[in-house]
């Protein structure tokens, strides 16, 4: 799977659009194998760059979802939490967070489709 | 048909549903006495507090219950049927006689709240099991309360806090070292220390230059394992225990694995200032499927101030009581005095034993151990050459380069009539096999376990895919714990 | 040593083939002054019949044969017998924890059963596998609470059994929550005036026992209404499982946190007991503790596995929801055998005897002395206030083989001479009578010399 130009991504394997939709990637979802349950902050809540604000789970392991870059929660994907699968089958098209970005510069500093792209091949080169 | 084997056979088991599945009205396995007093109104004496209606208990006959849980029992495996070399978690043969005297009317039966009078029963079991617990351990004090190992854990950094607090100096952190059970951290964190990892040497034991750069007066404790979770004795524990007294941090032992060491050495003489036992590992209590467990905390002349209340004493004319005065003390951990049931059991294995026998108990936990070592390397990967104590940790590296993982090996293992050792632990193996055989196992069962995971191994380059299929003859095939976990279904429910 | 299965030629067998001398060899890791190199300073090796011989004695000197009136969170009942001959059946006693799915269905199943009927005794969604204790179990659910609610701070009940109050006293104190304590009124039961001006928008829970540490039954509803309307939760500590047959679960509670030791456990002298936790369904992965879940395998085939371990240390370490590891199988197996015997009728029947002989003895006993806390519903326990300090009373009844009820002063001062009763199905009205004469002797006895002049007194 490809990963998509229209967005920026992050070393802790998420993704972030212009407009605020928070995910994880491909990468991460595969390397996680089946989602069991996603937790995720409640509209309202603030979140920091680079510190925690939800957490996946597979059947025998817990990741930490990581802020890209400091803002808002606006919207919180109310469906995975029945259907978490669904960003197994579609997790660059699945989001888990929209929000209202503090300072969209900050997404400046995050790498492009093509960056992560060779980050994840020398990470799984160690 | 795979590869024979000599442990186990293939045999017809009963079908059982669920009992719920079997209720139905006016079956009933209870009689009550007669009432020798008179009836009551319960409409009277409980006005809107009656319950009319106890929903979608079961209502079955005796005969029923019996085949029911008999039934069940027969899809278990057991210490009973044969090896269960889980790593870490002891599983030796559990005496028939601790059951016999746990059962004894006046220690089964009696209260926790009866007089002290008529509790000396009780007390005098207390004592000496303290006692002996305290002489295996080279210790100077002990708590029974804990209800298991990790709450044995959790009473032990309370008092370890308690200790520093009353230095002045709470301090911040607990060191752990990355080949840790999950509970250590855990832990930890419940007292409110953040924890900070300890990385293990290239032979598996704490590296002791790593820990004197990490050491300071932020720390309040090292928590070590020993022999660690790689089945290793860490060597240079004098020094770890000398590097943190130093800094005025205390060494604390989690005693899981003090099946290798009773009556060979003691903690208390090697530095250690505080540790936990488990009664349901190194002292043959039963692990009954998961519990009850028993963690008394055994400590040092400075931490004796902060045992959780109670404490057994022995008055001035010799009758033994509980002491509730202890100023200092962290308080109760658990209600009443402890797992009481499991310190009669443990007791009664030591008893059994003897000196000689918790020797001759260790030296054959630890040859049984290195035999299954000797037997298997080479056929598995084994990631630490440093030697074994009472348990082994091979990898699943060879075997990997097949597609099949250590979780795959394991469940070929159930085929073979062996219940599996412990997966993917410790975490610094990738891939871990831990194995511990404990010295209840006979050398022909060693020989047919070691012949199983030749086998195993065999099959594994001939087939691989036989083996990812495993279990083959089990009851039921692998379970798909990913529905489980996605949409849990936790009870029983009616069919409407 | 008899549990050990091998000869002297197997030993030497497996060193050889290991390729050593000695079996010193192995425990060469250790540095030498380190090694023990004395017998252990403990009993000699003893015979299976002096093992029997030696506890048999201790249990003469443990109040055996003794009627007991002790309730207090460890209640008698009767175990039926069929317990004890399956819970030692091998395949149970000798099992470890169920990880190992497919060889320990037997386990998981039992376990499935345990939680089904937890959740329907108590009104609950569903249940854990067990917890340690009732006293453990409640500080774990304050916990729970708290992670729930964001909220920092717990209100609990005084009539809260004291020891689990002093057990969450040790769990809260490095975990910052801190605690209001409610008092309790005439009748027993929580004052709900107090309550309500004590929960405020920081409190993540009110900590209740129903029935209470005396007895008495309290209106959950009503304390519920309070919690809820400032978003607080409520949790229900039952110390006393078998009330469950006929007093109405605390349906309106958001966690319930039990001991489940009076369906047939036994007393051993306070352990092991068997804790569970309750809950609604939405707050299933902040509870602590083992959960079987049902699935199916490759075949379709129903089955049983242990599920959302992602919940437990082994897992998330030090951000688990607890530290817990082990549960009480055994004794939740126990539990499970229990409320299968008596089932859906079997356990409203137990529970009316149990108030009919408490309705006996209360109208006894209050002919005589003074029964506190009237006014409120109660299951099988109460208070009796007597003149004499009650420990002189529980002294002479131990002369009459029995043990009376438990003194109070210990835990609430302002009670002077109350004790704690309890009767059961177990409870003879023979018994009772027993003590009720004694209590009347007392009482007699208090009275006359109160009234002597003193002069003669002296």
């Amino acid at each position: 799977m490809s990963y998509p130009n229209d967005r920026k991504y992050t070393k802790e394997h998420e993704w972030i659009t212009a407009d605020g939709s928070i995910g994880i990637t491909n990468h991460a979802q595969d390397s996680l194998g089946d989602i069991v349950f996603v937790e995720l902050p409640k509209p309202g809540a603030e979140i920091t760059s680079g510190k925690t604000f939800g957490t996946v789970e597979s059947v025998k392991a817990v990741s930490d979802l990581y802020a890209p870059v400091s803002g808002t929660v606006t919207a919180a994907n109310d469906a995975l939490a029945t259907a978490p699968e669904q960003v197994n089958k579609d997790p660059h098209g699945v989001w888990m967070i929209k929000i209202q970005l503090k300072d969209p510069s900050e997404l400046n500093a995050l790498l492009s489709a093509a960056d992560y792209e060779k980050f994840v091949s020398e990470e799984a080169g160690h | 048909m795979k590869h024979m084997t000599r442990k186990a056979t293939r045999h017809i088991s009963q079908n059982e549903g669920l009992i719920f599945e079997k209720s139905s009205p006016g079956k009933a396995a209870w009689k009550l006495p007669a009432l020798d007093v008179p009836e009551v109104d319960t409409a009277k004496l409980l006005g809107k507090q009656e319950r009319e209606d106890l929903g979608d208990m079961p209502e079955v006959s005796e005969i029923e219950i019996i085949r029911h849980f008999t039934r069940l029992s027969t899809w278990n495996y057991a210490i009973d049927l044969g090896m269960y070399p889980l790593g870490s978690c002891t599983m030796k043969y559990n005496p028939r006689v601790n059951e016999f005297v746990a059962r004894v009317e006046g220690l089964a039966n009696g209260h926790p709240y009866q007089a002290e009078k008529i509790s000396q029963g009780a007390l005098r079991i207390m004592k000496t099991l303290s006692d002996c617990l305290l002489e295996i351990t080279g210790m100077d004090a002990i708590t029974l309360q804990p209800a298991a190992g990790a709450q044995g854990e959790l009473t032990g950094l309370l008092m370890v806090r308690a200790y520093h607090e009353a230095q002045g100096n709470a301090r911040k952190k607990v060191l752990i070292p990355d080949s840790a059970h999950g509970t250590n951290p855990a832990t930890a964190a419940t007292v409110g220390y953040a924890v900070e990892n300890l990385k293990s040497n290239e032979r598996g034991m704490v590296d002791v230059a790593a820990l004197a750069a990490q050491m300071n007066e932020d720390v309040a404790a090292l928590m070590v394992t020993n022999p660690n979770t790689l089945g290793v004795f860490e060597q240079e524990i004098h020094k770890i225990a000398e590097l943190m007294h130093a800094k005025g941090g205390l060494l604390y032992m989690d005693g899981a694995n003090m099946n290798a060491l009773v009556a060979k050495t003691r903690p208390g003489d090697f530095g250690v200032d505080v540790m936990h036992l488990n009664l349901h590992k190194t002292f043959s209590t039963p692990h009954g499927g998961g519990g009850p467990g028993s963690g008394p905390v055994a400590v040092k002349k400075i931490l004796e101030p902060f045992l959780p209340t109670p404490v057994v004493i022995t008055k001035p004319d010799g009758t033994l009581a509980f002491e509730y005065n202890r100023p200092q003390s962290v308080g109760r951990v658990r209600a009443f005095y402890g797992n009481f049931g499991m310190f009669i059991r443990a007791l009664a294995y030591i008893f059994a034993n003897g000196p000689e026998g918790l020797r001759q108990t260790t030296e054959d936990a630890v040859l049984n151990a290195n035999y299954i070592r000797k037997g298997l390397e080479g056929v598995y990967d084994l990631p630490y050459s440093t030697p074994s104590m009472h348990e082994v940790v091979f990898s699943d590296k060879l075997q990997s380069k097949q597609g099949v993982k250590t979780m795959d090996l394991a469940k070929r293992l159930i085929d073979y009539g062996f219940h599996p050792y412990t997966t993917a632990f410790p975490l610094i193996v990738p891939g871990a096999l831990m194995i511990e055989p404990t010295e209840s196992e006979p050398k022909e069962e060693l020989d047919l376990f070691i012949e199983a995971m030749k086998s195993i191994a065999e099959e594994v380059e001939d087939d691989p895919q036989y083996v990812l299929d495993a279990p083959h003859h089990a009851r039921i095939t692998r379970l798909d714990e990913t529905a489980a976990a996605r949409k849990p279904v936790l009870r029983w429910k009616r069919e409407v | 040593m008899r549990y050990l299965p091998k000869s002297p030629a197997d030993r030497a067998a497996m060193l050889q083939a290991i390729g050593i001398r000695s079996v010193d060899d192995l425990f060469s890791p250790i540095p030498a002054e380190y090694r023990l190199s004395r017998d252990l300073a403990i009993p000699r090796q003893m015979a299976e019949s002096e093992i029997v011989e030696w506890f048999k004695q201790r249990g003469k000197e443990n109040g055996e044969g003794f009627a007991s009136f002790l309730g207090a969170g460890a209640y008698s009942h009767y175990r039926p017998v069929v317990i004890d001959a399956l819970v030692q059946r091998g395949e149970f006693l000798t099992a470890y924890t169920p990880y190992q799915a497919e060889f320990a269905q037997g386990t998981l199943q039992a376990i499935f059963e345990f939680q089904t009927m937890i959740a329907e005794l108590t009104g609950m969604d569903l249940a854990n596998a067990s917890m340690y204790d009732g006293s453990t179990g409640a500080a774990e659910a304050v916990m729970m609470a708290v992670r729930i609610t964001g909220r920092h701070s717990a209100v609990i009940a005084r009539n809260l059994h004291p020891e689990y109050r002093e057990v969450l006293n040790t769990y809260a104190t490095h975990q910052a929550i801190p605690q209001k304590l409610i008092p309790f009124t005439a009748s027993g039961q929580i004052d709900l005036k107090q309550l309500d001006q004590a929960v405020d928008d920081s409190t993540a829970c009110v900590l209740i026992q129903s029935p209470n540490f005396f007895g008495t039954i309290e209106d959950v509803e009503a304390i519920a209404g309070i919690a809820h309307k400032r978003g607080a939760l409520l949790i229900v500590s039952i110390a006393e499982a078998a009330s469950l047959g006929i007093v109405e679960p605390p349906r309106c509670a958001d966690i319930v946190a039990m001991e489940a030791q009076s369906f047939g456990v036994p007393l051993g002298f306070g352990g092991p007991y068997c804790g569970v936790l309750a809950t609604k369904e939405k707050f299933v992965r902040q509870m602590p503790g083992r959960l079987a879940g049902q699935t199916v395998d490759k075949n379709g085939k129903r089955g049983f596995v242990l599920t959302l371990a992602t919940r437990e240390q082994h897992i998330r370490r030090e951000k688990a929801t607890s530290n817990i590891c082990t549960n009480q199988a055994l004794v939740a197996l126990m539990v499970n055998i229990f409320m299968t015997v008596y089932g859906k009728i079997g356990l409203r029947e137990l529970a009316k005897q149990n108030l009919a002989k408490t309705a006996y003895a209360v109208e006894q006993f209050g002919k005589h002395a003074k029964v506190l806390f009237a006014g409120a519903p109660r299951f099988n326990e109460f208070v009796v206030e007597t003149s004499e300090d009650p420990y002189a009373i529980n002294s002479r009844l131990l002369g009459h083989k029995i043990i009376g009820g438990l003194p109070l002063k210990k835990f609430y001062p302002e009670l002077g001479h109350a004790a704690l009763w309890c009767c059961t199905e177990l409870t003879t009205r023979s018994m009772i009578d027993t003590a009720v004469g004694l209590v009347a002797e007392s009482e007699r006895s208090v009275l006359s010399k109160d009234a002597e002049p003193e002069e003669v007194a002296r």
